[in-house]
């Protein structure tokens, strides 16, 4: 059965290439998108390190080595963006454990039909998309058309406040509207590793007497700890690369001062018409962040295999 | 397997304790939605007086015939379905053509295009780069800007090779080489027939990308009639541009105000539920794909 690969092995290079056209003319099409759509841009990032103008090609543009790095570093509203992303991201990255409890308590519920039905309601909310989520977001939150201005006024018989004219309250809407929309679908992986726990180990579990609480603790949660950390080191290595999309919609000039993160601000610099473009200053700004995500993503991953062994590289 | 019935007081108490939060957790993520439907179906005027809490209070259907009657909607609502149905079965060809041939262990120089594969998941060049290679390219402001560039994902790819090792048998290729299959025979007749549930996984989740994306199209196009929905909803929802004369005489316009709140969640409504839909149908795969994403490559 296995003489044809062997023999197959043992033919020259060229013989084997040749062998295996119909796999090479396959691989055609994904290979142009990728180097395209992907290596292409990455040469683009040498801008970082130039003084571009529009008209040029970016082979013309004079080199100004890491002038446009100083540039964001030093000017005055760096230390306001960094704080923002940070307090943004890492209040983010703090509610990394609800959907693992979630899908614990789901796994843990008795009653086969109501537990499938909360699945798959908490789920639904994957498919509402940024621009329709800040919609309804702005929609129930106004103080008078919203549920919030309705309940308010059922509950206290007057107009509600307006709490999306409040700075401050940017970063839990952020957030917050985050957890209700992602802690269904993300805890999908977490029920699909608990699926695979050995029913005999709760079985021994329970004739030695442990109660289901004792069993979530020492068996389901050991079960699904590897997946956990895999998606912990990549929740860490995203902590910067929170996103522009998002954010860009929900900003106003009332919460601006806790809304402009290091994404927006790239957009702005390159391509909004809101500020003077530089092309070049954006692209710094953007390798700037990328860089700081891929070192957060390889500290991480070493931590998590000192750790426990495991790790994605 | 965990039973109420069979159970001992204290797990009694756990159960009735993690079912309390889980309806709890229910209501919160449900309550929006119904809300945001039972305020399509409301009178403008009851949701100016806060009136709606959670059923319909004057029951009418005016948001979405307001809705309905605006051609930029429309417009918009056949270009979203363009690019997302193009676009998801380009991405979902170009996915599993490739995750076929990665996954052949026989292949001459396969290691090498792993790699260059897998480079692109870590780094990338940035909204700029692209930018500029989208108008070198001459694709701004025509519907390739948006079908295109974001098309191959490398890491679906990557998916869908360890969907393809891990399980069709090695077996399976041997005996289909024997009766003289050739590996473009064995991957029309055996390897994709055999690979539905991770394309069904992978329209799902580049259907609803697609379909939601709004950030490529606002960069990539100025023409309002190549707007896909997202785009207009961004301008009804969020920046308010909505056209409240186009849509009624002078003399209504009070009333047309007031209808603006309903026609906000109308649209909310109506283009959420094409993708909503999606769902039943690929349910069913949806552990087994998510989990082989997880599966480290």
């Amino acid at each position: 059965m296995n003489t044809k690969g062997n023999t197959a092995l043992r033919r020259p290079l060229g013989k084997r290439i040749l062998d295996r056209w119909q796999l090479y003319l396959l691989l055609f099409l994904p290979l142009v998108f990728l180097i395209v759509f992907s290596y292409v841009p990455m040469y683009g990032v040498v801008l970082a390190f130039k003084d571009y103008k529009a008209g040029m090609t970016i082979a013309e543009a004079p080199w100004v080595g890491l002038e446009k790095f100083t540039k964001f570093l030093t000017s005055f509203k760096f230390t306001t963006i960094l704080r923002n992303t940070l307090a943004l991201s890492f209040y983010s990255l703090a509610t990394f454990p609800i959907p693992i409890i979630f899908a614990l308590m789901l796994n843990a519920m008795p009653g086969q039909r109501y537990k499938k039905l909360i699945q798959t309601v908490t789920y639904l909310p994957y498919f509402i998309s940024t621009v329709i989520m800040i919609g309804i977001i702005l929609s129930l939150l106004n103080e008078r058309t919203g549920a919030w201005g309705s309940l308010y006024m059922n509950i206290f018989g007057r107009t509600a406040p307006n709490i999306l004219a409040k700075g401050e309250s940017f970063r839990h809407i952020y957030v917050w509207s985050g957890v209700w929309q992602s802690t269904g679908s993300g805890a999908v992986i977490y029920l699909a590793a608990l699926s695979g726990v050995d029913p005999n180990l709760h079985e021994a579990a329970m004739i030695d007497g442990a109660s289901r609480w004792q069993r979530v603790i020492h068996i389901d949660l050991p079960t699904i700890l590897q997946t956990v950390s895999i998606m912990l080191i990549l929740a860490i290595g995203n902590i910067m690369s929170v996103g522009a999309d998002k954010a860009l919609l929900m900003q106003n000039s009332m919460n601006m001062k806790y809304s402009e993160i290091i994404s927006t601000y790239e957009y702005k610099i390159g391509l909004s018409a809101d500020l003077p473009t530089d092309y070049s200053l954006s692209t710094a700004i953007g390798l700037f962040n990328s860089i700081i995500n891929f070192i957060l993503l390889i500290i991480a991953d070493r931590v998590a295999k000192k750790l426990d062994g495991s790790g994605i590289f | 397997m965990d039973s109420f019935k069979k159970a001992s007081r204290g797990d009694r108490v756990f159960y009735v304790v993690i079912t309390v939060f889980l309806t709890l957790f229910f209501l919160v993520v449900l309550y929006p939605c119904v809300y945001v439907v039972s305020a399509s179906i409301s009178s403008g005027a009851a949701l100016n007086a806060s009136k709606v809490t959670l059923f319909p209070v004057g029951f009418t259907l005016d948001s979405y015939k307001l809705v309905l009657a605006d051609s930029t909607v429309w417009l918009s609502y056949g270009m979203s379905l363009f690019y997302t149905i193009t676009g998801t079965f380009l991405s979902v060809a170009l996915t599993m053509c490739g995750g076929y041939v990665l996954s052949r262990d026989d292949l001459p120089g396969g290691k090498i295009f792993i790699t260059l594969f897998i480079i692109p998941m870590f780094f990338g060049g940035g909204m700029i780069p692209n930018y500029l290679l989208v108008s070198k390219l001459k694709l701004i402001n025509t519907i390739w800007a948006v079908i295109l560039p974001p098309s191959l994902s490398a890491y679906n790819l990557i998916v869908a090779r360890t969907f393809i090792r891990t399980s069709i048998p090695r077996e399976m290729f041997d005996a289909a080489n024997i009766d003289g299959a050739s590996d473009l025979r064995y991957f029309i007749s055996v390897v994709l027939p055999l690979s539905k549930a991770i394309i069904a996984v992978e329209c799902l989740f580049f259907g609803v990308g697609r379909w939601n994306t709004y950030f490529t199209p606002m960069l990539y196009l100025t023409e309002k009639k190549l707007y896909p929905l997202s785009l207009v909803i961004r301008q009804y929802l969020i920046l308010n541009k909505i056209n409240v004369d186009k849509l009624m005489d002078q003399e209504k316009a009070e009333q047309a105000l007031n209808l603006v709140a309903g026609m906000k969640y109308a649209l909310i409504v109506i283009s959420t539920v094409p993708v909503m839909m999606l769902y039943p149908f690929v349910q069913k795969h949806f552990a087994k794909g998510v989990m082989i994403g997880s599966i480290k490559g």
